[in-house]
């Protein structure tokens, strides 16, 4: 029988601790839904989306209540819009009607995200994935709740350095297109190696095409679980670090899978993964930087943050793969620094770099996450970061990202306001010295070798 | 049987069982367990509950509870079972 001791934990996370699930998504394929037409196809997606995640909203809302567990995010993904739009899209405003229709069918189902404006480039670019890039400024820019990603590398292909070198230019013009609200749109653009195909959390969802029709993904989230855990054993040693951050993931990730077994019964669609995330807010208590401090840190960026991330990311897993029968996604903790307070206090005090942030990306999911940089940075500059964080993700087969904002009109010392989930950063520095001629050769970077590991 | 479980967190005061008890007498949810404990100087109470009987459905319980609780100046929640069971048992 359950005992009051443990109905008193359980509620103490959720009250005082910030434990939440933080999104329920559901993937849908769009294959089925080209037609002979753009206006046809526009129909049939909006049909397909409205209709598969019409109770997924109110669903969402009857368990958070039925476990008095808070569900913060209820949202969609679809299949990368340049494999659905090839045949009808011979301009980048046809791939704007898409996301158009996207965004209607997100306000229609309530959700507070849609993802999947994506494309998948990483050995090359077809015409349709071309112009769905060079539209994803003016669709960003129209739309409201439409999220967008390109894979530009993996592992087994290599780096698609003309997309990244294009994908450069693409922020810029997202940055500059929506400079009024410091330049917001690039918050819903995200580049990848190694995305992905069930990864529920934005900006970088998408419903890859190795998946069934419809399913549903769960990210559940936590740093505030953790941190109060950690607090307990302050002063102990890594065993004990090791096995307190076990514990607890496993008790934040059974959360999740029984809110997702539920979601999928209700909804009669198939459960398919569990996203182990550590995801921060701007919340004061969910932060991964105030664990990384309970570690032992002054601040996160001070040395020893890698190793302490590798630690916190490696047992978060360990505790977490336990608890579910299936986990996938990004899995991992988050490190972006507009929506985690004590990352904003860390690049603030000076103590973390962009630089510092690229060392912590090798050993933690997924990368580069919201960091704002000066708006007269070079489009060069920005793929020569992108380029670095793809090519971490290449050589160490695992998943990197880059969501970066050069916020047009600010400097250095200045500050970007995003709001809500988004939160606000400071302006961070970035190297100036330049990697043009980098950036402009143009063509692959071969995939690496896959032996001789050193 | 699923069981649902009630809690109580807030400043002891009279009164505070007897009014839950009374919905829950009023909508024939049978009591099945009571704990109570003091932490940090705050009440705490758990109920372990039997709602099949009820007319009503989970959300109207947990609406209602929660109503009560506003009234007395404590929070109440009804959740299932479950959450509890998945978190603390393999």
């Amino acid at each position: 029988m359950i005992n009051i001791n443990e109905v008193i934990e359980t509620n103490e996370m959720i009250k005082n601790m910030n434990l939440d699930v933080r999104t329920i998504t559901m993937g849908i394929s769009l294959l089925d839904c080209i037609g002979g037409t753009l206006e046809e196809t526009c129909t049939r997606i909006y049909d397909k989306i409205t209709s598969s995640a019409k109770d997924l909203v109110a669903t969402g809302e009857d368990i958070s209540k039925k476990y008095g567990i808070p569900i913060v995010n209820k949202r969609i993904s679809v299949t990368p819009i340049a494999l659905v739009g090839g045949s009808v899209c011979k301009t980048s405003d046809d791939f704007v009607e898409i996301a158009k229709a996207l965004d209607r069918a997100a306000k229609t189902c309530g959700v507070n995200f849609i993802g999947g404006y994506s494309a998948l480039v990483c050995k090359g670019m077809t015409k349709a994935d071309e112009l769905l890039i060079r539209s994803i400024p003016k669709a960003l820019t129209e739309t409201d709740m439409v999220c967008s990603s390109v894979n530009t590398g993996s592992t087994k292909t290599g780096i698609n350095m003309d997309a990244v070198k294009l994908i450069g230019e693409i922020i810029k013009e997202t940055a500059e297109l929506t400079k009024e609200n410091d330049s917001i749109g690039c918050a819903k653009f995200v580049v990848f190696c190694n995305a992905p195909d069930d990864n529920p959390f934005m900006a970088g969802a998408f419903h890859g095409v190795t998946e069934a029709d419809k399913i549903i993904n769960v990210g559940v989230s936590g740093p505030g679980v953790v941190k109060a855990a950690i607090e307990q054993v302050r002063g102990e040693n890594f065993e004990v670090l090791c096995e307190t951050i076990k514990k607890t993931a496993f008790k934040i990730t059974r959360v999740g899978q029984l809110v997702a077994k539920e979601a999928s019964e209700r909804l009669g669609i198939p459960f398919g993964i569990i996203d182990l995330s550590l995801a921060p807010t701007p919340a004061v208590g969910d932060s991964v930087g105030e664990i990384l401090e309970e570690i032992g840190l002054e601040y996160s960026g001070a040395p020893g943050t890698t190793a302490a991330l590798a630690m916190l990311n490696d047992q978060v897993k360990k505790g977490g793969v336990m608890a579910s029968s299936y986990v996938g996604g990004l899995s991992g903790a988050f490190i972006p620094v507009s929506e985690d307070q004590r990352m904003i206090d860390a690049v603030t005090a000076g103590a973390l770099s962009l630089e510092k942030l690229e060392a912590m990306t090798c050993v933690c999911s997924v990368g580069l996450d919201m960091i704002a940089i000066p708006g007269d940075t070079k489009a060069t500059t920005i793929s020569g970061i992108i380029a670095d964080e793809m090519a971490l993700g290449m050589v160490n087969q695992k998943t990197t990202a880059v969501r970066i904002i050069p916020v047009i009109g600010k400097k250095v010392g200045d500050q970007a306001t995003f709001g809500g989930l988004l939160g606000y950063a400071p302006i961070m520095p970035v190297n100036s010295f330049s990697c043009d001629a980098f950036i402009n050769r143009g063509g692959r970077i071969p995939a690496p070798i896959h032996s001789f590991k050193n | 049987m699923k069981k649902t479980i009630i809690s109580v967190i807030g400043k002891d005061k009279v009164g505070i069982i007897a009014k839950v008890c009374v919905y829950l007498a009023d909508n024939n949810i049978n009591i099945l367990d009571i704990a109570q404990t003091i932490v940090n100087g705050y009440f705490n109470m758990m109920m372990v509950v039997d709602a099949n009987g009820s007319s009503k459905h989970h959300e109207t319980i947990a609406d209602d509870l929660q109503a009560i609780g506003e009234e007395l100046g404590v929070q109440i929640k009804a959740q299932q079972e479950d959450i509890f069971n998945m978190m603390h048992r393999l």
